[in-house]
Formats: structure tokens, C-alpha cells, sequence
């Protein structure tokens, strides 16, 4: 960063800055994101039968009501995951603390969906930085979730205090198991972790619909659903109803905290991030390349099997057959748009929060199924992953390789 | 003579780099043409354009009279030039049919392959060029020379009559080398001709027709082995007259550092790479272990550096027993160790030369303190190294996969050279590299044998192994065949040693 | 890359000793259940019944009646002796063939166990197996296509769904053959998209599998809602009828199990053999294996790596969209939301299995067909094992075989790596 600012002092200061911005690949970043956010609204626009009416009546009516619906889009996008911005002044105005949290709510549920995208964004991410592929995020947010209600519903009388970590720490533990078994035989066997890890996922499905259709059941339930964890595992929430902002957020923020500085200031971190980007230098600089899968396969379990925690004790307080609808998946989308740093990651994850509570409102007051954004998503995915078509798009300058994609061999974190 | 070949005025760029400038070399009918280079002089990148993998900037090339547009390998068959790439094209899990026709598939009605047709023109072009081969085995279960064999027969059965050989000796055995240049001679007697590219003076001296000599990227000169000799063309190659002879004092050895006693181990395909094999090392003198690629030296040196274990037999450090020790109490021990693939062993290359430099003391004071990294400390200690050993780099943070092969070994040394070492592995530690990073990589070697460090040098460059070394181990097939004196011993011996003939008496 | 390795070579069939000895006491071990968990827990003179006549079906044949307590005796002894033998001697090379009899016998036994004092209907257990195999197994075949020239492809489950939608719309738009159409049409675009993304733009292959796999799901779930859920109309495609084949669904057991089926199941066994034939015996095959083996030697005869690629990853997309289509036009005749319910991941599970082979996929297909099969006969059988944990097996036997318990398979060496000429 320093050479090229001395560099290229010399044109007009206005030209450096567009060069620098047609350069960085953090406008590469952005740009994905415009481009997938423009995505959905044309998807939104071809799929409303109005649209094709107005079209069919007269052409101004057809730009109209495309604008229409565009409009609707993104304004159901934006006041369903930040809020109503008359409201909030007035709110403010008003000066009533219940009007105020009211018309926060919007913003505050978009924090609270982008919660366990934090965690099992962090999964993936630090995965990536050791090389190793973990696509079993999901199973691990269902077994971690199985492992919390089953804690959350048996203990009964404890004080919260003690209650919710060892809930939120069961959670972990499952998951940890839950991702140890691939890195064990990934390290011991060479076996591919993305095939075992996929493997695992199904056998935690199964597994759970065992659990819940049997053990953990609600028998007062129609359907197969645990029974609600006791109140003394609750996750505090920090504000009154309908306002569901709760403290794993907070963990979440913590977590990211704590996977930054074991990777980029510890010497742990200093031999995870060697093994992953390259593993033989890392055996002969006498490092434990099967100590670093397996224990990175079981901090990243962990840190899915914490989302999956993080639901249960923050958001749902019971677990239902089909619960966590993608989070796994979504997280690979969300570590790669991150650069699987921490700090990435957390950012990601607010987006991609932001995104799944926009749409809940989109498909309430615009009629667009939820479903969007996991289209949404996998365009953002695909711009990221291969920045080509964007800077083809707009034409962007192809900048000097410094490192590799972080997943074939992670980049220098500093 | 008639010309089956010309290249004329052939250039070409990489980003940074001139690797051919303005090369022009005839083919004559029936001739054994050496291109004579150093590593990265040049040669590869010719052969490549020759055959259509990389397009010239500028130059044409002219076969049997015509000019010819090569853009594609399959331009080049047409036009009946083949190649032995020097790292086998072969498909492991193909037969040798299979692997022969591929491409220019026999076929019966209908698309089907036709095995058996190929297979009996197999056995024809065997049959009449002595390459004696099986053409329903399997490629992974033959040996280096019979492969090679497979390749020179997949040229022949597309009719090629301009063959070249990228470094085809690399990995044979000296007896293997000899019937290479049987065929060799077979196959031009009965019309090819023959491109054979190498380094290796010997080689060219005996058996080439004509000699071109490369040297960056550009043409030296073109000569014959009768008006010539190796000293000569030594200098041709590297562009100064070189010393053959690196200065160094006889060695005092002093005590046993390493002591290797009746050791096997298995390879990664459980085989028996090392047999029973014992030495010692005493400090202050440097092992050579000379031999042929693939003859046991990598599991041997992978088993003394704790990167895997042997079977059987015990190896002691310093009086301790390591046998079973992993990589990083070995180094603890005081052991350094120059891998022989630096980028993919030796290196992190995203990481900046500062990492690079901490990779096998990251954990120890001062460079961590209660776990955590001290950044200003591993700088410092980087900057000092870049100036120590001559590291030419912008600066200490800068990613090593920036820089050249001989800065990279540098790197590498500088890190292993900067602890308190007692033993020495260094395996291939010059190869690919430029003869002045060669000179300054022996010297530092040489420098710490002096110091009274105990060093084990595995090369396959037997000048190499014969300047370095006080006394030389010969491996063979897993085992060591004899260890000689480097003083009294001679280049016959050691090769006779090397193809697995042990001396009478010895 | 050359090889260099020692010229001390070893049969390429070595089995090493520890793994003779742990197969050794799997026998055993499988033996030990037989007797100790089957045979000791039932009466003396309880009887097994299994019926042989699906239901349904016209070809009758008697039930076949036998004493239980013998036949699983007899199996557990079988089973010892080869475990005793496989420890002293050992099979060598045919350990594994050896494993697959035992474990076969296992499942006799179990059948046998879980029947006894009551009747299983064992044509029909088979009868869905088979039908349950199909998308397993087509599945595996785009695996094949793809994985065969050296492109990893997790996205058939993305591309099935895709598939099986496009089949749903417009095969009640217009008819199930040209829904069929579409599907393939639509499994190819999927697996277009794939191939520029790890072909051309050499993005890392998971991260396109699930780029595919992400967008499915979420494409397909929209427009269902959207649309598929409104007009009721544009979700009633109907099915490909079952077609008896002449004489040979005659055959009393075989005819009702094998050969009274919709095209699905028929084009899934023509398969087998097409995929043998087209990758083993013809230049395509050879050609196409040699690229995903080893690229640069088949670039440097003159082999076309890329295009190679993209012709088989898209075949692989055809296949898998051939594939989808079943999930409607040969099964349920609508479609649901995620309805693949993760098929396309067991049908990778069954190319890995079946060793990157379109008769080992067809084999590992019907396996864990059969589990799937067996599974939902579970509760009939009265046997104390969760049918979830019998769902669980297709998982749990492909991470078994990936560790090498039972010898490693021989994926395609460039499997995963983007070709790049220099």
C-alpha cells in the first residue's frame, strides 16, 4: 500500500483516486454486491404479473409499473431491515422509549438474523484459513442445536448464570464432535473433508428427526418439536417486545474478536495459517499438521455448533425438524465475500442479516418469496469468487496477484 | 547434409524475461544435436515453442523446407516432430497401449478402440528399435527406464522422424543412460534425427553429433565434441572460465554427531526405498550421498529429519536416540535441513520473507512471549538476516513467491544458518539455481562445515557431491553400495557405483 | 508427473498386514452378531416367510418358508470360518470380495432375524429398492461425467432440482416428453454455468458446486411460491407410465422386481451399460479419462483439454437433469419445494463408492437403495433399530470407504485442479 501511494503521486489527485478505486478488490467486492442487490430487483420485476399487463396495455404504463415495482423492492428491502425512517424521527420525537424501540425493531431483528451468519460465518473463514473446506456447517448447527435444547430442557432450577453457558457450550461441544470426525479422518486417512463433511451433514439430519421425533419431542405437540428450554437458559434480551436483540450478538461480536487474534497474533494462529497454506513447508518446520486439521476442524464445529445454540437460546427457544433453512450454505457465500477475515466475516454477515430480514418484509408487503435471496446470494457468490466477470462488467483494471484465492491458499492477514 | 530442421531468429518474452533471443539452429538428417544450457538458460522454453506449447513472438520454423505455423502440439505431430517431455506425459493408470494411442487412436467400426492393433504396432516399432516393452502393462508398475521407453515409442508410432529429448538422462542409472544412447544411436542409423537436451558435459562430449550451446536465451555457439572439450564448453555455458574446484581445507572431523545404524524405510507406497543402511557423520566434515534420482535418498532424508520413521534400525543424534522422534525435537536438537524442493517444502511462499524467516522458531523466544507473536522483534530479526546472507528484496516484508530461485534459497539458508546448528541435512541445495547463487550456497556450506557443524549433502549432481564432500556414501537401490574417500576416489568409480556395480575388492 | 519412486516395486494389490487383521475380525465380528444379537434372541422354532410376489403384481410365486434359527446359525458359521481363514491366511485380493459375501450374508441374516415368527415381503422390499436406486444412481453418472475429466461436481443436487421444476412447469404446460426435454435442457445450462466458472475462470470447484447449489434451491423455491403454488395448473405434469417388458416381467420374482417399471428404471441399467461401453472401449472414453488424469500429457498429443472438459461436464449436467426429471415425471408427477431432499449428495456418495465406475455406481445406487428401502420397511419387521439410523447407512458406508477401511478407491488424479497452459 505504501509503494503505490509514492508511486503514483505525481497525476492529478482525482485520476489516482479512480485508478486506485478501478484497482482494489474491495471495489470488486462492492460491486458484486450492486450487482447481485440489481439482480433481484430485475428477477422481482420479470416474475410480477402486473408488470406484464401494464406492458401489454401501453409502453409508458409497462416503464412505469416496472418502476413500481422496483420501488416496492427495495423499499420493503430497506424498512424491513432498517426501519421506517419517518417513523424513527417521529418515534424519536416523541420521546416514548416504547415508540422508539418500536420503530427500531426493523433494524435490530436484521442484527439479530445476521447473529448466526456471524458464527458460522467464522466456521467457514477460519476453515478456509487452514486450508480445509468445512461445508458441514450446517449438520454442526443442528447437532449444536440438539445439544442445547437437550441441556436447555433437562436441567431445571439453575441459575441463569450457569445455565446459559453450559447450554451454549453443550452446543459447542456437538458441533466440535461434529466437525472433529472429518478432520480426524481427513488428518489420519486423507479422506476429502468436503465429502465427509456433506456425509456428516445428512447424518445430523437424520439424526435429529430421530431425536425430535422420539426423545426430545414435545408429546403435547402435533408436530415433531422439542419442548420449549427452561427460562433460566434464555439468552437476556436487551430491549421489551417485539424487539428480540439479544446478547449472543454480543458473543457473536466476541467470537470474531477471539478468532482474529488466535490467527493473526498467536503462535497457534502462526502454525494453523502455515498448515493452510502449505502444508509440507509446515511438516518440515516440525509442525502438527494433524493436531491443526483436527483442532481447526473442532473450533470451527464449535463455532457452528454455537449458531446453532445461539437460535435456540436467543431467538426460538425450542427446535423444530426444519430449523436452520441454509445458514450452512449461506456461510461459504458469506466467508469467501469476507476474504475469510474476521472482521469480513462479521461485515458479511450483517449484509446477508440485513438481506434475510429485508426479504421477510419484501415477501409480506411486495409479495416476493423469501427465496430471493438465496438467489441473490449465489449471484454475490459467484461475482466474488470469480472477480473476472465483474471487473469484464465493469471494466476494471486487473490488479498485481499478491496472493491466491484464500481458499486454495490463504492470504497474509495484515 | 540436408537440413530436416530449421529454427530461425526464434524469440520470446515472458513478463520480465528475454527467454529466447533471436535462437537459430539447424536439424540435420540423422544427427544427434545437443542444445548444451544451463538450468533456466533457455532450453525448455525453445523445445516448447517447437512443439506448439508457447507461440514465438518472432522466428519462424522450417521443417523438411517447409515453414511451419506450429500452434498446436498437434501441428507439430503432424509435421512429424515429437518430444520426450522431461517429466513423463504418461497417464499412471493407463496401460502402455492405451498410453501410446492416445490421441491417434486405432479404431474398429463403429468408434470402438482397437487394443489389439496398437498393441501389435507397439511390438513392430519394438521389435525394430530393440525397446523392448509389454504393451499391456500398467504405466505406476514399470520402472523410470521402461517409461521412458513408452515415451520414445508414443513418437515412433506417429511416424515422427525429429525426436527431442528434454534431459532424458535426469533420472536413469548410468547403465539405464547407456542404452538410452543405444536406442539413440539405433534410431538415427536407421533416419531419425535426434534433438537431446542437457546440461551435462559428459553426456554431450560422448554422444552428440554437434553441440549448440545456450546461455540466456541466447545462442554461444555451435560446435562438435572433436574440437572441443568440457572446460571449453563449461565456459561457453556459464559465460566466465569457471572453477571447477571449490577452494576448501581438509576437514577435521571431530566427534560422531549422527549416527545411522542398519535403518529401512518404507515410501508412501509401502516399498522399501531404504535397506539396511548404516553411516555416521562426524562434526566438521561434510557426507556426500551420491546417486540417481529415486534410489532411496528423499525416505532417507525424510527418516533423519523426522518426517517419517524407520521400520527397523536406530538413528542417534548427539548421542540421543531419534528414531522416533518427530521433525521439531530433531530441530531442537540442533539439526538443520535444506529440502530439496524449496518452494514446495522449504517455503510459505505467500508469506513475506519475515515469516519465512520464523518458520521453524516461531513459538521460541524472543520471537513469541506467552503465545503471542512479536511482530517488531521477528522484523527486526528479519532485516538483519536480509542483510547478513544478501537477500535482494525491496524489503523484509515482501512476499517470497516475488522473488528469483537463488534469492528463495537464500531465504531458506539464512533461516536454517542463523540458529546454533550441529548437523546439517541438505538435500539438492543448489539445484535450479544460477552458478553464482551455486558459489555462494557451497561456500556457506563449506563455511559451516569449518565451524565444526556436521554435514550430510544428498545431490544427484555427482560434481556436486565430488567437491563438497570429504567422504562420499553411493546409494543404490535402498542401500549404501560403499563409502570412499573423496580424496582418492574417481568419477568411473563412483559412476560404476551408482548403476549398482560394486568394484572388485571394495 | 514422473514417477520416481523406488524401482523395489510391490504387486499393486498388497494388502498390509494390519489390514488383513482388521478384516479378519470384521468377519468375526459380523459373525459374533449373527449368533450372539440374531440367532440367540429368537425361539427354536420360530419360522421366517418371505414373500416373493410384490404387491400387486399377477406373476405369482409361493412363499418362500424356512426355519430360522439354522439359517442364521449356519451364515454365523460361514461367516467365522471365512474371518478365521482371512486371519491366518487371508484372501489376499479378494479380501474384498470376500467382505462383500459376508456382509451380504449379514444382511440374509438380519432379513431372516427381524422376519422370524412373521412374513417380509421381500420382492417388494427390492421392488422399491430398485425404484428407490434410480436418481442415486443417474446421479452418480453425472459424477462420473464430470469427475471422469477432471471437474468435481457437488452441484447435482442443485442441477436435479432445477430439473425436476423445469420438468414439473412444462410438462404440464405441455407434455411429460417435453418436460423431459426441458430438464436435461436445464441440468445442461446448470452445468454450463459450472464449466465457465472452473473451467474457464478457475474458480476453486466447491465454490461453484455450491454457487449452483445455492441458486437452485433458492430459483426454484421462488418461482414455486411465485407461481407453482397460485396456478395449481402449472403444477400437474403427470407421469411416464410402467411398461412391462415383454416375457422377461413374466419371470416369477425377477419379472415383478426388475421388469415392471416406468423408463426411469430401464434407462437407468441402458445407462450401466452406455457409460461402460462410451468410457472404457471408445476414443471418447479414453480420451476424456486421459484429461482427467493427466491433462498436460493429453494436451500434448493434441487433445483439446478445455473443450474435453466442457463436453463432459455438460453431459454430466444432462444427466443430472435426466435425472431430476424422475423425481417428477417418473415418481410423484408434481413438485415440491427442495423435493431432491439431498438425493444428489447420496448419489456423489454412490460414485465414490461404486470407484468412479458406472457399474460400481449401479451397485452402490441399488445398495443404498436397498437401505433406503429397508428403512421404511423397518417398523413392519418389529427389529429395535430406528429407521433413521438405517437412512443413515448410504452416509455413514461412503466415509467408511473414503478412509480406506476397506482399500481406498482410484479417483481421477487431476480430479478438483484447473487446467492451465503454463
Amino acid at each position: 500500500m505504501t509503494t503505490s501511494e509514492k508511486e503514483t503521486a505525481k497525476p492529478g489527485a482525482f485520476s489516482v483516486f479512480i485508478e486506485e478505486v478501478r484497482k482494489n478488490s474491495l471495489t470488486v467486492t462492492i460491486l458484486a454486491i450492486i450487482s447481485g442487490l440489481l439482480a433481484g430487483g430485475i428477477i422481482a420485476v420479470v416474475t410480477t404479473e402486473a408488470v406484464y399487463q401494464a406492458v401489454g396495455h401501453s409502453f409508458f404504463a409497462g416503464i412505469q409499473a416496472i418502476f413500481v415495482v422496483f420501488w416496492n423492492t427495495y423499499r420493503a428491502l430497506f424498512t424491513g431491515s432498517v426501519g421506517v425512517p419517518a417513523d424513527i424521527i417521529a418515534a424519536i420525537g416523541s420521546g416514548s422509549s416504547d415508540a422508539v424501540n418500536r420503530a427500531l425493531s426493523p433494524f435490530f431483528e436484521s442484527l439479530v438474523q445476521s447473529t448466526p451468519y456471524m458464527f458460522a460465518g467464522l466456521a467457514v473463514a477460519l476453515g478456509f484459513r487452514v486450508g480445509l473446506f468445512n461445508i458441514g456447517a450446517e449438520g454442526q448447527i443442528f447437532v449444536g442445536a440438539l445439544a442445547t435444547v437437550w441441556v436447555g430442557t433437562s436441567l431445571k432450577g439453575w441459575p441463569a448464570i450457569a445455565h446459559i453457558p453450559l447450554a451454549l457450550l453443550a452446543g459447542a461441544a456437538a458441533g466440535g464432535i461434529w466437525g472433529m470426525i472429518p478432520g480426524w479422518l481427513k488428518a489420519k486417512t486423507g479422506a476429502h473433508e468436503v465429502i465427509n463433511t456433506i456425509m456428516m451433514n445428512y447424518i445430523a439430519f437424520r439424526l435429529s428427526e430421530y431425536l425430535l421425533t422420539g426423545v426430545l419431542r414435545d408429546p403435547n405437540k402435533p408436530i415433531p418439536i422439542s419442548a420449549q428450554i427452561e427460562k433460566s437458559a434464555w439468552l437476556p434480551r436487551l430491549f421489551d417486545d417485539p424487539n428480540r436483540f439479544h446478547l449472543g450478538f454480543f458473543i457473536a461480536l466476541l467470537m470474531a474478536l477471539l478468532v482474529y487474534i488466535l490467527l493473526f497474533k498467536t503462535t497457534w494462529g502462526f502454525e494453523l495459517r502455515t498448515v493452510g497454506s502449505n502444508p509440507n513447508a509446515a511438516k518440515y518446520s516440525g509442525m502438527n499438521i494433524v493436531r491443526s486439521t483436527v483442532i481447526t476442524m473442532i473450533l470451527s464445529g464449535a463455532l457452528a455448533g454455537m449458531a446453532g445454540a445461539n437460535e435456540v437460546l436467543g431467538v426460538n427457544h425450542n427446535l423444530g425438524v426444519a430449523f436452520s433453512s441454509g445458514y450452512g450454505f449461506d456461510s461459504i457465500a458469506l466467508a469467501l465475500l469476507g476474504n475469510s477475515h474476521p472482521l469480513g466475516v462479521v461485515l458479511a454477515a450483517l449484509l446477508f442479516g440485513f438481506l434475510r430480514n429485508g426479504a421477510i418484509q419484501m415477501q409480506l408487503t411486495a409479495g416476493i418469496p423469501i427465496d430471493i435471496i438465496s438467489v441473490l446470494q449465489a449471484l454475490i457468490l459467484a461475482f466474488i469468487a470469480a472477480p473476472a466477470i465483474i471487473r469484464t462488467i465493469y471494466r476494471l483494471k486487473e490488479p498485481k496477484p499478491v496472493g491466491e484465492l484464500v481458499t486454495t491458499s490463504a492470504k497474509e492477514g495484515k | 547434409m540436408e537440413s530436416v530442421l530449421e529454427l530461425r531468429g526464434i524469440t520470446k518474452r515472458f513478463p520480465g524475461v528475454l527467454a529466447n533471443d533471436q535462437i537459430s539452429i539447424d536439424l540435420r538428417k540423422g544427427e544427434i544435436h545437443a542444445l548444451l544450457g544451463e538450468n533456466g538458460a533457455g532450453k525448455t522454453t525453445l523445445m516448447n515453442i517447437l512443439y506448439g506449447l508457447y507461440k514465438p513472438d518472432e522466428g519462424e520454423i522450417v521443417v523438411k523446407g517447409q515453414k511451419l505455423d506450429v500452434s498446436s502440439p498437434r501441428d507439430a505431430i503432424n509435421a512429424g516432430v515429437g518430444m520426450v517431455h522431461q517429466h513423463f506425459m504418461l497417464v499412471p493408470v493407463f496401460t502402455v497401449t492405451e498410453n501410446v494411442m492416445l490421441g491417434d487412436e486405432y479404431l474398429l467400426p463403429g468408434g470402438f478402440l482397437d487394443r489389439k492393433k496398437a498393441a501389435r504396432r507397439i511390438m513392430e516399432i519394438s521389435e525394430q528399435y530393440n525397446l523392448a516393452v509389454e504393451p499391456g502393462a500398467f504405466i505406476r508398475d514399470l520402472p523410470v527406464g521402461i517409461q521412458q521407453r513408452v515415451e520414445i515409442i508414443k513418437l515412433l508410432f506417429r511416424n515422427a522422424d525429429i525426436l527431442i529429448l528434454d534431459e532424458p538422462t535426469a533420472v536413469l542409472t548410468p547403465r539405464e543412460v547407456d542404452e538410452l544412447f543405444k536406442i539413440m544411436q539405433k534410431l538415427v542409423e536407421q533416419g531419425k534425427s535426434i534433438i537431446f537436451i542437457t546440461h551435462k558435459l559428459r553426456e554431450v562430449m560422448e554422444f552428440a553429433d554437434r553441440i549448440t550451446v545456450i546461455r540466456g536465451g541466447k545462442v554461444v555457439g555451435t560446435t562438435t565434441p572433436g574440437v572441443t572439450n568440457q572446460v571449453q564448453l563449461a565456459s561457453m555455458m556459464v559465460g566466465r572460465q569457471i572453477e571447477l574446484n571449490i577452494k576448501k581445507d581438509l576437514a577435521k572431523p571431530g566427534e560422531v554427531v549422527l549416527e545411522v545404524n542398519d535403518i529401512k524405510v518404507l515410501n508412501a507406497r509401502h516399498q522399501i526405498a531404504v535397506d539396511h543402511v548404516s553411516f555416521e557423520v562426524r562434526a566438521g566434515e561434510v557426507l556426500g550421498i551420491a546417486g540417481v534420482q529415486g534410489n532411496g535418498q528423499t525416505e532417507l532424508v525424510r527418516a533423519l529429519t523426522g518426517l517419517t520413521h524407520p521400520v527397523n534400525g536406530k538413528i542417534s543424534l548427539l548421542g540421543s536416540n531419534i528414531t522416533h522422534a518427530n521433525a521439531k525435537k530433531i530441530k531442537e536438537l540442533g539439526t538443520a535441513h535444506i529440502p530439496e524442493d524449496r518452494q514446495k517444502d522449504g517455503l510459505v511462499l505467500p508469506y513475506s520473507i519475515e515469516d519465512n524467516l520464523i518458520l521453524n522458531t516461531w513459538y521460541e523466544s524472543p520471537y513469541a512471549k506467552r503465545h503471542i507473536l512479536q511482530r517488531d522483534v521477528i522484523l527486526d530479526h528479519a532485516n538483519s538476516l536480509v542483510e547478513k546472507f544478501d537477500i535482494r528484496t525491496p524489503n523484509a516484508l515482501t512476499a517470497t513467491s516475488s522473488l528469483s530461485g537463488g534469492n528463495q534459497q537464500k531465504v531458506i539458508v539464512a533461516r536454517e544458518f542463523s540458529r546454533p546448528i550441529r548437523m546439517l541435512v541438505a538435500s539438492q541445495p543448489t539445484r535450479g539455481l544460477d552458478v553464482g547463487s551455486i558459489e555462494y550456497i557451497h561456500q556457506r556450506i563449506i563455511e559451516k562445515r569449518d565451524q565444526g557443524c556436521a554435514v550430510l549433502l544428498v545431490s544427484t549432481e555427482l560434481d556436486e557431491v565430488m567437491q563438497l564432500s570429504d567422504r562420499i556414501a553411493v546409494m543404490y537401490r535402498g542401500q549404501i553400495l560403499a563409502v570412499v574417500d573423496a580424496k582418492t576416489t574417481t568419477r568411473e568409480e563412483i559412476g560404476l557405483l551408482m548403476a549398482g556395480v560394486v568394484p572388485a575388492g571394495s | 508427473m514422473a514417477q520416481t519412486t523406488s524401482t523395489i516395486l510391490r504387486p499393486a494389490d498388497y494388502i498390509s498386514p494390519t489390514r488383513r487383521t482388521v478384516m479378519g475380525a470384521v468377519f468375526l465380528v459380523m459373525a459374533l452378531c449373527i449368533w450372539l444379537i440374531f440367532s440367540l434372541s429368537i425361539v427354536t422354532d420360530a419360522k421366517t416367510t418371505f414373500v416373493l410376489v410384490p404387491g400387486g403384481s399377477k406373476v405369482l410365486i409361493a412363499d418362500l418358508v424356512f426355519m430360522s434359527k439354522p439359517v442364521l446359525d449356519i451364515l454365523a458359521f460361514i461367516c467365522a470360518a471365512l474371518g478365521v481363514y482371512q486371519l491366518a491366511k487371508g484372501f489376499g485380493r479378494y479380501t474384498n470380495t470376500i467382505l462383500g459375501v459376508v456382509a451380504a450374508f449379514f444382511i440374509v441374516a438380519f432379513l431372516t432375524w427381524g422376519s422370524s415368527g412373521t412374513s417380509l415381503n421381500l420382492a417388494g422390499l427390492l421392488k422399491v429398492a430398485v425404484v428407490r436406486a434410480v436418481p442415486l444412481t443417474l446421479g452418480a453418472f453425472s459424477g462420473i461425467f464430470c469427475e471422469r475429466a477432471g471437474v468435481f461436481n457437488i452441484a447435482i443436487e442443485g442441477m436435479m432440482l432445477m430439473a425436476a421444476f423445469s420438468s414439473a412447469l412444462f410438462g404440464s404446460l405441455v407434455n411429460p416428453f417435453f418436460g423431459l426435454l426441458t430438464a436435461v435442457i436445464s441440468g445442461v445450462l446448470l452445468a454450463y454455468v459450472l464449466a465457465v466458472l472452473s473451467i474457464k475462470y478457475k474458480v476453486n470447484q466447491i465454490i461453484s458446486g455450491t454457487v449452483i447449489n445455492i441458486f437452485a434451491t433458492g430459483i426454484t423455491s421462488f418461482l414455486s411460491a411465485k407461481f407453482l403454488q397460485k396456478y395449481s395448473a402449472l403444477n400437474d405434469s403427470g407421469r411416464f407410465g410402467t411398461w412391462d417388458v415383454p416375457g422377461l416381467s413374466q419371470i416369477p420374482f425377477i419379472g415383478p422386481v426388475f421388469f415392471s417399471h416406468n423408463m426411469f428404471i430401464y434407462a437407468m441399467f441402458i445407462f450401466t451399460i452406455l457409460l461402460t461401453i462410451l468410457f472404457f472401449y471408445t476414443r471418447w472414453g479414453l480420451r476424456t479419462r486421459a484429461v482427467g488424469e493427466h491433462p498436460k500429457a493429453a494436451d500434448t498429443l493434441g487433445i483439446n483439454v478445455i473443450k474435453t472438459r466442457y463436453i463432459s461436464v455438460m453431459l454430466g449436467g444432462a444427466m443430472a437433469g435426466f435425472a431430476g426429471a424422475y423425481f417428477v415425471l417418473g415418481s410423484v408427477g408434481r413438485f415440491d419445494e427442495v423435493m431432491t431432499a439431498g438425493r444428489g449428495f447420496v448419489g456423489l456418495a454412490a460414485m465414490i463408492f461404486g470407484n468412479w465406475n458406472p457399474i460400481g455406481a449401479l451397485g452402490a445406487g441399488m445398495l443404498f437403495g436397498f437401505a433406503d428401502s429397508l428403512a421404511s420397511k423397518l417398523a413392519i419387521l418389529k427389529v429395535p433399530i430406528p429407521n433413521k439410523f438405517l437412512e443413515m447407512a448410504p452416509y455413514l458406508v461412503t466415509m467408511i470407504v473414503l478412509a480406506g477401511v476397506v482399500g481406498r478407491g482410484q479417483p481421477p488424479a487431476a480430479g478438483g485442479q484447473p487446467y492451465e497452459k503454463e
